[in-house]
């Protein structure tokens, strides 16, 4: 998978249009997003509709530990300021990590909060956690507020060339995580149980599937993930406002990608975003960006039709009859 | 010797009904109980208060020596409790083999540690042959027949290791023969030294499996005793007759 990735960025860079990378790199962060989504809402059956505010608490760490970076000197006494100089600001794979671990965290009380809640209760629960969490950003100046923040980009990452190529490159290796966490996950004990959840939560318990415990690491698996995703974000756009980090597109997205690939196998996701990814970015130079959300409206609708298992499970579908025929 | 499960005075409501009324209940270790009582009658809720699918008011709830109210129902499986349900609830996403995978998976691996693949693979071919479904281990639940469900249930609650069992209604809206093929399924695993709790409307399937007799109504123990005792109890004949 790794070898993968590599040749794909280094097929990305060979043109040397530096466009390939901005597309690129929204495409491979929605096979984050994605995935993340998965483990909740594929694997264990729990459709998440905040997937935006995981997303954007990833984002807005990074926010503030670069705010924090820049204003160290008015912040903290004189006397510590260099030791913390030495530390900030801090590189963007630390911050990943600490996106992770703030979405995760948020993740961990998500599950704690909607144990009891099923189906589309949890669903509405995690729309109003979405809500909760961008009225706080909006109301928190240290970070910009509803005016958003400029976090500014270098402009070059020493022996990469651009940043953005620097940027794509983490993505990709994120992208990899992910995928392997999520086949890793698939195949486990923990996947069977995820799986025993799904399809009937109280048949899990009586089978020894300890479900409440499970949830919380799904919730928290899968937190974590999209608040990695995020976290380069605000480097990616360099001016972040509330609107777009919590932007509907997230949320619509992390959904209908798996969806229209395929809800259970980690190979769903990537189709399902390699598919939308790239047809949201031809539609956004040609013809606009407001049609995106478009296309995923009329595509979702299509595959609940003709495909409910999304593109995987046609294909499937299809191996099986020809197998037992 | 000391009893595998004891239920005593457990009571459970629901708002302002009363479903279980100061049960009192033991079971011997082996034995095979049969617990009867018209619908309604709160077979299931009591059901439901030994597995820990609810959780009863008052009263305490032994099983194997140890007290486990306020235990979730998957702690309780792990102890060696395992019931089936009323109304099958397979995994309909998973094989038949995965179905059996994941009490395996998850019960006797907490219990005696991981299991091998290997193992996991031969056990679940060893239930399902017992069951005789072996040859559907690679289909989903979606292609089997009533009886072939119910089988499969009763498979799931064994590949987790109990040491009780409880069949609640394993054998509604099946044929004679269909009721005689899980009988002997019943009799079978209480051969090899589990303790089965059959709950059952069929009186023909009770008073033939049944070593002891239990009955509920509305919520009561009302008789409790040798089979043949039982049903000519006048209190059961007017529960289930009328006066």
């Amino acid at each position: 998978m790794i070898a993968v990735a590599t040749a794909i960025f280094l097929l990305i860079r060979a043109p040397d249009v530096e466009y390939f990378f901005v597309a690129g790199y929204t495409i491979v962060q929605y096979v984050v997003l994605a995935t993340a989504w998965n483990i909740l809402g594929g694997y264990t059956g729990y459709v998440n509709f905040g997937s935006a505010a995981f997303f954007a608490m990833g984002a807005y760490s990074t926010v503030a530990l670069a705010t924090f970076a820049n204003e160290l000197d008015d912040l903290v006494p004189e006397s510590i300021a260099p030791l913390l100089h030495v530390i900030f600001p801090l590189s963007i794979p630390t911050l990943i990590v600490i996106g992770g671990l703030v979405s995760g965290v948020v993740g961990f009380g998500m599950g704690y909060l909607t144990l009891r809640l099923r189906g589309a209760f949890f669903a509405i629960a995690t729309l109003a956690l979405a809500v909760v969490l961008q009225t706080l950003v909006v109301n928190w100046e240290f970070v910009g507020g509803s005016g958003g923040a400029y976090v500014v980009r270098p402009g070059e990452f020493p022996g990469l060339g651009s940043y953005m190529q620097y940027l794509f490159a983490l993505m990709m290796g994120l992208a990899v995580l992910a995928l392997v966490a999520a086949r890793t996950i698939e195949r486990s004990r923990l996947g069977y149980g995820f799986a025993a959840i799904r399809d009937d939560e109280l048949a899990a318990e009586a089978s020894g599937v300890p479900t409440l415990r499970l949830k919380l690491i799904a919730t928290t698996l899968s937190g974590a993930l999209m608040g990695m995703a995020g976290a380069p974000f605000p480097y990616y756009i360099g001016y972040l406002q509330p609107q777009s980090a919590f932007g509907l597109e997230y949320a619509v997205n992390s959904i209908a990608m798996p969806m229209i690939g395929g809800t259970m196998s980690w190979v769903g996701p990537l189709v399902g975003t390699l598919l939308l990814g790239t047809l949201q970015q031809i539609a956004n130079v040609t013809i606009s960006s407001a049609v995106n959300l478009l296309l995923v409206g009329l595509l979702l609708i299509g595959f609940v039709i003709v495909a409910p298992n999304g593109i995987v499970g046609l294909v499937q579908d299809r191996l099986w009859t020809r197998g037992t025929k | 010797m000391s009893p595998i499960l004891h239920v005593q005075g457990v009571s459970k409501r629901f708002g302002g009904f009363v479903a279980l009324d100061e049960i009192d209940l033991e079971v011997q270790p082996g034995e095979r109980l049969g617990l009867i009582g018209p619908n309604g009658s709160g077979k299931s809720t009591l059901v439901n208060c030994i597995c820990g699918t609810l959780q009863n008011e008052t009263g305490t709830v032994r099983f194997d020596g140890h007290v486990v109210d306020g235990l979730a129902a998957h702690e309780r499986t792990h102890r060696g409790l395992a019931r089936s349900f009323q109304l099958p609830r397979p995994f309909p996403s998973l094989t038949l083999a995965d179905n059996l995978r994941i009490p395996m998976l998850y019960t006797v691996h907490t219990r005696s540690g991981p299991l091998h693949a290997d193992n996991i693979e031969a056990r679940c071919a060893e239930l399902l042959e017992m069951v005789g479904l072996a040859s559907k281990a690679r289909q989903k639940p979606r292609d089997l027949t009533q009886v072939e469900m119910r089988k499969l249930e009763l498979a799931r609650a064994m590949a987790a290791e109990p040491k009780l069992l409880i069949a609640d209604e394993s054998m509604a809206g099946l044929s004679h023969s269909e009721i005689d093929d899980i009988l002997a399924l019943l009799v079978r695993l209480n051969e090899s030294g589990i303790t089965v709790i059959l709950i059952e409307h069929i009186m023909t399937a009770v008073m033939s499996f049944s070593q002891r007799l239990a009955v509920l109504v509305s919520g009561k123990k009302i008789a409790d005793g040798k089979p043949e005792q039982v049903v000519r109890d006048p209190e059961v004949v007017r529960a289930y007759l009328g006066e």
